[in-house]
């Protein structure tokens, strides 16, 4: 019998690290959801530390897919055969779940999407620009400010018995404004209800302005485990909101995807270094160059004193001196 | 008199053959970067957009390498970049640095007004070219125009070869060698013949004849859409990644259609007002209306995407950006808008970018396979 083969996605956000192992026929063995904590190469580690220890660290990977804000990070650490951005990650992975997807709804640590699919294409997407007013860090913020777990938030929105509309354009104003109707008596359920509208309503007015909506509706990221936003997005859209099994590593999974796809299409071998590069220790250091009037802010990732990526450099002075440069 | 000048993409070259024309010392301030735009932050208004401080920041810079004069273009246009010569005299005035200001002005307005305007203008020039030597003024003029519109072209070639060369970097590397040439090349003639050894360069690079690459047509405000360093590359990015790129607003377009037949009342280029009609009947300011004729012309042309860019609080890309979708729905055509100020983040920005190109792609591969323009909303 054929050995098993494996690929692995890694998606490192602003506010989770996410892993997901895949076998050869796309099935998700093991899949791993971690707090980035502002440290992405200590979550990487643990993250693949906690992978080994349960599917052991043998098994053969053929493939590595990295995505999200940390992608270039990742894929130096690990050494990935792909390197995605979030967008193109989790279209793949919505269609692979639920293939007959037309609009997907992703909001995450600190950002959030629309991506509107056509005859199984990317048709068009969106991307928050200006503002994390609707993301996952300020309900986040929101919860620990409440003392409430954030996985109970939403259901507190659901028990809410009149509306109360939260001003919900700016994070600092939505506090304020919240803080506000606390102060006037509000309860609790009615505030948190109000939050999860006025952050749909937000959402739908900016990002998914001038977009045609149609089913079916997939919601995913961290937040679509926020049942009251997902109750506010049923009843702002009169459409049913599917969440995917695999709703909060849907990035790491297209990235697994991609990795798949691009390892059969071009075969040769994986970048991978394997599990145990958790025992090397990693240290970014930023400079910024003097050599132009650009003044480029060089990302320096070192391991064991030696220098393993360097990137952010417009003209290639810092970033070809080594083998192992990363296209940005 | 040291004079100096605001960056823009490739003005920086005309204005250089010019002064060295007309013998008149200056300084060319460093190329916009992270320093000139915080400095002009730290002046300018907070809603004032992101020309306005990055030229402030240019100006500082110069001035702090012995520049005492400024030379600026103004016009009574519907945007608020005609009136900023004035806002950067007050604030530099204000803020201690004794620097005068030479505002080139197009005439504008009734007889009377255009007579005073005329007679400003000339005080300008004459300062400039330090006393009245027409034929010197005249000459330096034509040779001005005559490299900005050398320079745009050298520019629109190398969109061209860089996603096509088979070694990556190479047009990278004739333009950097361009770059740094020019700075020690004097006088319209000189920078003539290396603007030609330039070309003969990149015509050159090795290709490859079989790449058929996305083409992506480049809109928006004119700034922030020419000025390499404020749009963080876009071009050249774009290009490193195998794209094709075009950008219709151009320098010397608009000394020529603009400042020449505008203010001798010649017939102009307007086709692309023309293709603008159904959707932007009117000139309503900046260049909305040319943002969205060339997008409808790009469309006609088969070009694979837009990318629309404009500065922060920018009024007539905002309002064409709100038009866009519907020539994105009219002719199939998926749009990027790129809005940039001084929070822009550059990772985020990327992000969007690499994604639409993916989207691009894979639509491209998706007409192929169906064999029409599925995609298209008619």
């Amino acid at each position: 019998m054929r050995e098993q083969q494996y690929y692995l996605g890694i998606d490192v956000g602003s506010v989770s690290t996410n892993l997901v192992l895949i076998d050869d026929s796309e099935q998700i063995v093991d899949k791993i959801y971690l707090r980035t904590e502002g440290q992405p190469i200590n979550a990487l580690r643990n993250g693949l530390k906690d992978m080994a220890s349960r599917v052991g660290e043998g098994i053969k990977i053929k493939g590595v897919g990295t995505t999200g804000s940390g992608r270039q990070l990742a894929s130096v650490i690990v050494g990935a055969d792909c390197v995605k951005n979030e967008i193109t990650a989790h279209a793949v992975a919505a269609q692979k779940l639920i293939p007959d997807v037309r609009t997907i709804l992703e909001i995450g640590g600190q950002d959030s999407k629309i991506i509107i699919l056509r005859n199984g294409v990317v048709y068009d997407f969106a991307m928050n620009t200006v503002c994390a007013a609707g993301t996952g860090s300020f309900l986040d913020r929101q919860a620990s400010r409440l003392s409430i777990p954030i996985s109970e938030f939403g259901q507190y929105a659901l028990r809410a018995k009149s509306t109360v509309r939260i001003a919900g354009r700016c994070a600092v104003f939505a506090e304020s404004d919240m803080i506000h109707k606390q102060q006037t008596g509000h309860s609790l359920e009615d505030i948190i209800n109000g939050l999860c509208e006025a952050l749909v309503r937000n959402y739908l007015n900016n990002l998914a302005k001038g977009k045609d909506i149609q089913d079916v509706v997939v919601f995913q990221g961290g937040v679509a485990a926020n049942v009251g936003i997902v109750a506010a997005f049923e009843r702002a859209l009169n459409k049913k909101i599917v969440i995917p099994k695999y709703f909060d590593v849907m990035g790491a999974y297209g990235a697994a995807l991609l990795a798949r796809e691009k390892m059969q299409k071009e075969g040769g071998n994986t970048n991978f270094y394997g599990f145990n590069i958790t025992e090397n220790e990693y240290k970014a250091k930023s400079i910024e160059c003097q050599g132009c009037s650009n003044s480029c802010e060089v990302i320096e990732i070192l391991s064991n004193n030696s220098v393993l990526a360097r990137w952010g450099d417009k003209c290639g002075k810092w970033s070809e001196q080594i083998s192992h440069a990363v296209n940005v | 008199m040291k004079v100096t000048f605001p960056h823009l993409g490739n003005l920086y070259v005309p204005i250089k053959a010019m002064l060295d024309d007309l013998g008149t010392d200056y300084v060319v301030p460093p190329f916009s970067n992270k320093s000139a735009l915080e400095l002009g932050t730290k002046y300018a208004p907070e809603l004032a957009c992101l020309p306005l401080k990055i030229t402030i920041g240019n100006f500082i810079q110069a001035y702090e390498k012995g520049a005492d004069t400024i030379i600026m273009v103004g016009g009574c246009g519907p945007c608020r970049f005609g009136y900023y010569y004035e806002m950067q005299r007050e604030i530099l005035h204000d803020i201690g640095y004794k620097m005068d200001m030479i505002a080139l002005d197009i005439p504008w307005g009734n007889y009377k007004e255009k007579v005073a305007g005329i007679r400003k203008l000339a005080e300008g020039v004459k300062k400039l070219a330090g006393g009245w030597n027409i034929n010197k003024i005249l000459k330096a003029a034509v040779n001005t125009t005559i490299i900005s519109k050398r320079m745009d072209e050298l520019e629109s070639l190398s969109f061209k070869v860089r996603p096509r060369e088979k070694k990556r970097g190479t047009t990278n590397e004739i333009m950097k060698e361009f770059r740094n040439k020019v700075f020690s090349t004097k006088g319209s003639a000189g920078i003539k013949k290396l603007i030609e050894y330039t070309e003969k360069k990149l015509l050159e690079v090795e290709i490859d004849n079989n790449y058929k690459p996305l083409r992506v047509g480049i809109v928006g405000e004119i700034y922030t859409t020419i000025d390499t360093g404020t749009s963080l590359n876009i071009q050249e990015r774009l290009g490193d990644m195998g794209v094709e790129v075009c950008r219709p607003v151009t320098i010397s377009g608009w000394i020529i259609e603009h400042i020449i037949k505008g203010g001798l009342h010649l017939p102009r280029d307007l086709r692309f007002a023309e293709a603008a009609k159904p959707y932007l009947g009117a000139m309503i300011g900046g260049h909305a209306q040319e943002t969205i004729g060339n997008s409808v012309l790009f469309a006609k042309d088969g070009y694979d995407g837009i990318i629309q860019i404009y500065p922060l609080t920018c009024m007539p890309e905002i309002v064409a950006e709100s038009i866009l979708p519907s020539i994105e729905r009219d002719y199939g055509i998926p749009v990027l808008t790129l809005i940039i100020d001084e929070m822009t983040g550059e990772a985020g920005y990327l992000t969007r970018v690499e994604a639409f190109l993916d989207l691009l792609e894979k639509r491209r591969e998706s007409k192929a396979i169906e064999g029409t323009t599925v995609l298209s909303g008619n």
